[in-house]
C-alpha cells in the first residue's frame, strides 16, 4: 500500500517494518486488536497513518514503555520507542485494563 | 515459504526468497543447525537479498541461528541486507552484535575462504617448537 500511494521504496520499508512491530506487539500482550491503514491528505502532503489497537491489558506505565529497552515480555523491549523513530508522528493511548492504540503517521517526502 | 539450503562443498547455503512468516525463520534455524552437523559443513551463508522488511523477530532469529552455529562449530555469514533494510533496522535500535555480516554472495564465500585458510595457517604455527 505504501508502495501503491507512491512512497519510495526505503520509505515503503520502514513503513511495513513499523507495521510489523505494531502488530507484533498486539499479538504478544493483547492476542488480537486491529490495524487501520489510512492514506491521508492535506493542502500540500500526503501520507499514510496506520492505527494499531487492542482491548489487551493496557499500559499502566507510558512514559516507562517509551524508554529505549523497557519490556514486560522479556524478548523484544524495541517495539515502540523503534516505531516511533521509523515515523514522523506518534500517539498512544493506552490505560490499564482499557486496551491500547497506537497512531502513526509517515509523509510522503 | 521453506528456504531451499544448498550443500555446496563445506558450506550450506541458505538462500531467502520471499518474506517469511515467523515459522518460516524458526525452521530454518532448527534445519541449519541440523544440517551443519549432518553434512559436516564449516560454514554457513545465509542470503537475505530478497527480505525487504526486517524486524525485531527476524533480527534475533537470525543472531541466534548464528550463535547456534558458532556452537556447533561452523561460521555464519550473513549476506544481502539491504540498503533501506538496514536504514530501519538501525532506527529501530536492532543489532547483529558480532555476527559477521557481507555485503554479498560473494564476499560471504570470501570471508569463509580466509577464515578456513586462516585456520589452517594457525594450525600450523601453533605446533610448539623448542628450540635448546
Amino acid at each position: 500500500m505504501a508502495a501503491a500511494s507512491s512512497f519510495a521504496s526505503a520509505e515503503a520499508t520502514l513503513i511495513a517494518t513499523a507495521i510489523s512491530e505494531l502488530a507484533r506487539n498486539i499479538v504478544l500482550y493483547a492476542k488480537t486488536g486491529e490495524i487501520i491503514l489510512k492514506i491521508v491528505e492535506n493542502a500540500n502532503r500526503h501520507g499514510i497513518k496506520i492505527v494499531a489497537g487492542d482491548d489487551g491489558p493496557g499500559i499502566a506505565d507510558l512514559e516507562q514503555a517509551m524508554q529505549l529497552g523497557y519490556s514486560t515480555s522479556g524478548s523484544l523491549g524495541l517495539g515502540l520507542p523503534g516505531v516511533k523513530r521509523l515515523m514522523d508522528e506518534f500517539e498512544i493511548v493506552s490505560a490499564p485494563g482499557k486496551g491500547t492504540r497506537v497512531t502513526v503517521l509517515k509523509w510522503r517526502t | 515459504m521453506e528456504v531451499p539450503i544448498l550443500k555446496q562443498g563445506e558450506y550450506l547455503i541458505a538462500s531467502i526468497q520471499s518474506a517469511l512468516t515467523d515459522a518460516d525463520l524458526l525452521q530454518l534455524r532448527d534445519v541449519l543447525v541440523e544440517h551443519v552437523g549432518r553434512y559436516r559443513s564449516r560454514g554457513v551463508i545465509v542470503d537475505v537479498t530478497a527480505l525487504d522488511v526486517m524486524d525485531s523477530f527476524a533480527t534475533r532469529t537470525l543472531r541466534d541461528i548464528a550463535h547456534m552455529i558458532r556452537l556447533r562449530g561452523a561460521e555464519t555469514v550473513i549476506v544481502g541486507i539491504q540498503p533501506e533494510v538496514a536504514f530501519s533496522m538501525v532506527q529501530l535500535g536492532l543489532t547483529l552484535e558480532e555476527v559477521v555480516t557481507r555485503l554479498d554472495f560473494e564476499e560471504g564465500i570470501a570471508y569463509l575462504n580466509s577464515k578456513k585458510a586462516g585456520s589452517s595457517t594457525k594450525l600450523g604455527s601453533a605446533i610448539p617448537r623448542r628450540t635448546k
